[in-house]
C-alpha cells in the first residue's frame, strides 16, 4: 500500500481539498519533472491554486483599502497598533464582521448559480424571485398570520421562512419546467421571468413598503442580538474544527479502501491545521467586535439590571465587562455557512453532483449515458429557487421590512459572483466556495470604497465591472498556462 | 328620480364640453409606472383631464428611454392634443420634444426636468424638498457630525436636493458647526445599498454621528435599519411620504417624511395640459414662474409646488388627506402624537 505521493513518484488523480472520493470531471495537471518546490507542496496538499488565487485577490483587496485608510486619509489601523475604540480602517473587526454580513444572501444564491452555470444555464431571474417572495412573504406575515397568531407568536418567523423556501422552489420549478421540457431557452425564461415577478411583486402590494417585521423573524438578517454571541461562537468554531479533523480521516479511510493515493501525512496536518486557524481565527475577529453602546443598555434595561460603567462611553466598550458582549457569528452567515457546506457536498460526494458536472461537460453524452436531463434541470432551478427563497428572508430580515426594490439588479451580482469565484459561463467548471469568495471580493469592493469615502456611486459601478473582466480574463490566462 | 338626476348630469356635461369647444386628448408617458407614487399621480391627473371634458390617455415605458420615445410616437400618432411627459432620461427625451414641437403639440415636463423651453415644467421644488429635509433635521441637531445617504449618482434629483441640503446646513459646515462625516450614493435608490451605506460611514466613524439625511424614504428605512443595529435613534430625515416612514415619524425613528401630495402633482398638471391643449402659451399659465436652475441653465416656464414636511406634530396630514389610514400610520407609535390620540 502507497502511502503518499511523494515515495509512489505515480501520477495520481489530482483531487480538490473537498472532493474526498469522487469521480467528478476535474482539471488534470500532468506532472512534469521540473516542477518547483511550490508546485509539489500545492499537488501534496491538494489545494487549488485557483483557491489560493481568490484568496490572494481577496487579501489584497483588504490590504489596499487598509492602506489607502491609512496612509492618505490617514485614520488610525488596528495593524499599526491603534486601539479599537478608535480604529476605522478596513481591516477591522467591525468591518470584516458587516462584510460577512452583507456578503450573505448575495454569497446563498451564487451557490446555486454555479450550478446553474455548470449545466450551461443562466437565471437572470433571481433577483426579481428574491423581490416577489420577499413581499409576499412579508404581506402574508405583517397583514395576515402576526394579527392572527398575535404581536411575536414563535412560530412566526419558521412559518415565514418555510413559506420563503417553498414559494422560492415552485417558482425555480416552473421556470426549470418551461426550460427543460418545452425547450425554452433559460435565458429567455429567465429573462420573461426577471420582468414577471418583479411586476408580480409591485402588483400584490402596490409598491409599499411592508414594515416592521416579526421581531424573532428580524434576528435572522443579523444585527447584535441576530448573533451568536462569544461563547456560542468559540464553541462552533471548535466543533467545526473537530468535524473536519473526523472528515479528513474518514476521507483517508475512504482513500485507503479504494487504493487512492493518500495526501502525506505532513500536508494533510498542514490542511487541517489551516482550516482549524481559519475556523479560531474567524470566531475571534467576531467576537472581538463588540456590541454597540446602546444594544449593551437594552440588553441591561431588559434584565432591569444597572448599567455597568465602561457602557457609558464609546471609548471604554472595549473593556471590562463591555468586552465579552462580542457579536459572534452572525446568524445570516451561519446560513450561508450551512448553504455552502450543504452545497459542497451535493456537489462532490453526490450523484446528483456527478451528474451537474457530467451535463455541464457534455450535455449530450450525459443525456445519451442515461441521464435524465430534463428532471436535472427542473430541479437545478427548484434549488436556485429555493436559495432565492432563502435569501429573500435574509434581505427582508436585515432591512426589517418588504421593499419593492429588494433584489433589483442582485442577479447580476450574483452570476458575476459566480464567474468571479470561477465558474466558466461554457459549463462544467466551477465551485460552491469560489462563488462565495466571489460574492466576498464583490462586496468587498462595493462596500469597501463607501467606507474609503472614495468617489460616488459611479466608481464602485465602474471598479466591479471593472474587476469582473479581470478575473475572468486571469482565470483564462491560468486555465492556458496550465494547460 | 334617477332619469332626472341622469340627465341633469348629461346636461352639465355637455355644458362644460360646449364651454371648451370639444373633448381634447391628453397624452400622458410615464417613466416608470412600478412605484408606489404614481397611481396616485395618475387618479388625480384624470380626474382633473376629465373634470376639463377631455380624454387621458397614457403608456408606461418601464425605465425604458428608448422605448418612451416610441411610446410618445404612438401618442402622437393617436392624435393627442398635449403631452404630460415623465420623462426618464431628462436629455434622451430630446427628440420627442422635436417631434411635438414639430407637430405643434404643448408639452409638459412632469416632475423630471426636460430642459428645453418649448416645455412647461411641472414639479414640485426638488431643490426645497432637500431644504425642508435640511431645515427639519437642523432645527432638532443645529450642530454635530452629520450623515448624507444620497439617491443614484445619474439622477438629477440627487443633485438638486443636496443642493437645496447644501442651502440649509452650508453655513454651519463652513463655521465648523456641523461635520459631513459620511456622504455616499445608493445605486438605484435602492434600500439595502443605503442600509451598506450607513453601516459603512458608521463603521468608519465608530458610530460618532448625530443625524442623517436621507435622500428618499426607502433609503431611510435602510439607514434606520443599520441605525437600529447599533442600537442608535439619532434625527434621520427623508422625502415621499412612504407609509412605513411616516409610521416611523409616529415611533419617533424618523424625524421627517417630506411629502408631496402626489395628488396636488398630478391635478395640477391636468389643468395645465388642458389649458394648453386650448391653445393657452406657456407663459400664460396661472402661477407660471421662470426657472432656470437646471444643467444648462435654459430659462422655462414653470410652477414648482411647495411639497409638506410630515413630522410627529404634521402627521394628521398626511391622514387627514387620505394618504394614510390612522391605524397604519399609528401603529406602535410613541407617546405625545396629537394625530394618534
Amino acid at each position: 500500500m502507497r502511502i503518499g505521493r511523494g515515495t509512489s513518484g505515480q501520477p495520481s488523480p489530482s483531487l480538490r481539498l473537498d472532493e474526498d472520493m469522487t469521480n467528478t470531471p476535474q482539471t488534470h495537471a500532468p506532472q512534469t519533472p521540473h516542477e518547483s518546490g511550490f508546485t509539489r507542496f500545492l499537488r501534496a496538499t491538494e489545494i487549488d491554486p485557483r483557491l489560493l488565487g481568490m484568496v490572494g485577490a481577496l487579501l489584497l483587496i483588504w490590504i489596499a483599502f487598509e492602506a489607502y485608510s491609512t496612509f492618505v486619509l490617514g485614520r488610525p489601523s488596528l495593524l499599526l497598533g491603534a486601539n479599537q475604540a478608535e480604529a476605522n480602517g478596513f481591516l477591522t473587526p467591525r468591518n470584516l464582521w458587516n462584510l460577512s454580513v452583507q456578503t450573505a444572501y448575495i454569497g446563498i444564491m451564487a451557490t446555486g448559480m454555479v450550478l446553474v452555470i455548470i449545466t450551461r444555464n443562466i437565471d437572470l431571474s433571481v433577483g426579481s424571485i428574491m423581490g416577489m417572495v420577499g413581499m409576499y412573504m412579508g404581506l402574508l406575515q405583517v397583514e395576515y398570520v402576526t394579527p392572527g397568531l398575535g404581536l411575536g407568536h414563535p412560530s412566526i418567523w419558521i412559518m415565514s421562512v418555510i413559506f420563503c423556501v417553498a414559494m422560492g422552489a415552485l417558482i425555480g420549478a416552473f421556470q426549470g419546467t418551461l426550460i427543460a421540457f418545452l425547450g425554452i431557452p433559460s435565458f429567455i425564461v429567465t429573462l420573461g421571468g426577471l420582468l414577471v415577478w418583479r411586476g408580480a411583486a409591485f402588483l400584490v402590494a402596490g409598491g409599499r413598503t411592508i414594515a416592521p417585521m416579526d421581531e424573532t423573524f428580524a434576528l435572522l438578517g443579523g444585527g447584535s442580538f441576530g448573533a451568536l454571541g462569544t461563547t456560542g461562537s468559540w464553541i462552533f468554531a471548535v466543533i467545526a474544527c473537530v468535524v473536519v479533523v473526523i472528515a479528513f480521516l474518514n476521507g483517508r479511510k475512504a482513500r485507503q479502501k479504494h487504493g487512492f493515493a493518500l495526501r502525506p501525512v505532513w500536508a494533510e496536518t498542514f490542511v487541517i491545521g489551516l482550516i482549524c486557524a481559519v475556523l479560531i481565527g474567524a470566531a475571534a475577529i467576531v467576537n472581538s467586535y463588540v456590541w454597540p453602546r446602546g444594544n449593551i443598555a437594552k440588553y441591561y434595561e431588559r434584565l432591569g439590571q444597572e448599567l455597568p460603567e465602561c457602557a457609558k462611553d464609546n471609548d471604554t466598550i472595549y473593556e471590562g465587562v463591555c468586552a465579552s458582549f462580542g457579536h459572534g457569528f452572525a446568524y445570516p452567515v451561519l446560513i450561508m455557512i450551512a448553504v455552502a457546506i450543504f452545497m459542497t457536498i451535493l456537489m462532490t460526494s453526490t450523484r446528483f453532483g456527478r451528474y451537474v458536472f457530467a451535463i455541464g461537460g457534455n450535455p449530450e453524452a450525459a443525456a445519451l449515458s442515461g441521464i435524465n436531463t430534463r428532471a436535472m434541470t427542473v430541479k437545478i432551478f427548484t434549488l436556485m429557487g429555493a436559495l432565492a427563497g432563502l435569501a429573500a428572508v435574509i434581505g427582508a430580515a436585515r432591512q426589517n421590512s418588504a421593499t419593492n426594490a429588494m433584489g433589483t439588479l442582485d442577479e447580476l451580482y450574483v452570476i458575476a459572483a459566480a464567474v468571479v469565484g470561477g465558474t466558466s459561463l461554457a459549463g462544467g467548471v466551477g465551485t460552491i466556495y469560489g462563488a462565495i469568495i466571489g460574492a466576498l471580493i464583490l462586496t468587498s469592493l462595493q462596500t469597501g470604497m463607501v467606507l474609503i469615502g472614495f468617489g460616488d456611486g459611479s466608481y464602485q459601478r465602474l471598479v466591479i465591472g471593472s474587476a469582473l473582466v479581470l478575473a475572468v480574463w486571469l482565470d483564462i490566462v491560468y486555465n492556458k498556462r496550465i494547460k | 328620480m334617477r332619469n332626472a338626476v341622469l340627465v341633469a348630469l348629461l346636461a352639465t356635461t355637455a355644458f362644460s364640453t360646449a364651454a371648451l369647444a370639444e373633448g381634447k386628448t391628453i397624452g400622458v408617458s410615464w417613466a416608470q409606472f412600478q412605484e408606489e407614487r404614481w397611481k396616485i399621480d395618475e387618479a388625480a391627473m384624470k380626474a382633473s383631464i376629465e373634470a376639463a371634458g377631455n380624454t387621458y390617455v397614457s403608456a408606461d415605458a418601464q425605465a425604458s428611454a428608448e422605448k418612451q420615445l416610441s411610446d410618445i410616437d404612438a401618442l402622437i400618432a393617436q392624435g393627442v392634443d398635449a403631452l404630460i411627459i415623465n420623462a426618464w432620461d431628462k436629455d434622451a427625451i430630446g427628440p420627442a420634444i422635436e417631434k411635438a414641437a414639430a407637430e405643434g403639440i404643448p408639452v409638459v415636463g412632469y416632475d423630471r426636468l426636460i430642459e428645453d423651453n418649448r416645455t412647461f415644467y411641472l414639479t414640485f421644488d426638488n431643490v426645497g424638498v432637500g431644504r425642508i429635509i435640511a431645515e427639519q433635521v437642523f432645527a432638532v441637531v443645529p450642530k454635530g457630525n452629520y450623515a448624507i445617504i444620497k439617491g443614484d449618482p445619474g439622477d438629477p434629483n440627487t443633485g438638486f436636493l443636496r443642493q437645496g441640503m447644501e442651502e440649509v446646513i452650508g453655513a454651519a459646515v463652513a463655521a465648523g458647526d456641523i461635520v459631513i462625516v459620511g456622504e455616499a450614493n445608493s445605486d438605484g435608490w435602492k434600500p439595502e445599498n443605503a442600509q451598506k451605506n450607513m453601516e459603512q460611514i458608521l463603521t468608519a466613524n465608530n458610530n460618532a454621528v448625530d443625524a442623517v439625511l436621507s435622500q428618499n424614504d426607502g433609503m431611510a428605512g435602510g439607514a434606520a435599519a443599520a441605525l437600529a443595529a447599533q442600537g442608535l435613534n439619532v434625527p434621520l430625515g427623508g422625502q415621499d411620504g412612504d407609509l412605513a416612514a411616516i409610521n416611523r415619524v409616529a415611533r419617533g425613528t424618523q424625524t421627517v417624511s417630506v411629502w408631496k401630495n402626489a395628488q396636488d402633482l398630478g391635478k395640477a398638471a391636468g389643468e395645465i395640459a388642458s389649458a394648453m391643449a386650448d391653445g393657452a402659451a406657456l407663459d400664460a399659465i396661472p402661477g407660471a414662474t421662470k426657472f432656470s436652475g437646471g444643467e444648462k441653465g435654459v430659462e422655462m416656464n414653470a410652477i414648482l409646488l411647495n411639497p409638506t414636511p410630515i413630522t410627529k406634530d404634521t402627521l394628521n396630514l398626511a391622514i387627514d388627506a387620505g394618504h394614510i389610514t390612522k391605524e397604519a400610520a399609528c401603529e406602535g407609535a410613541m407617546e405625545g402624537i396629537a394625530a394618534c390620540q
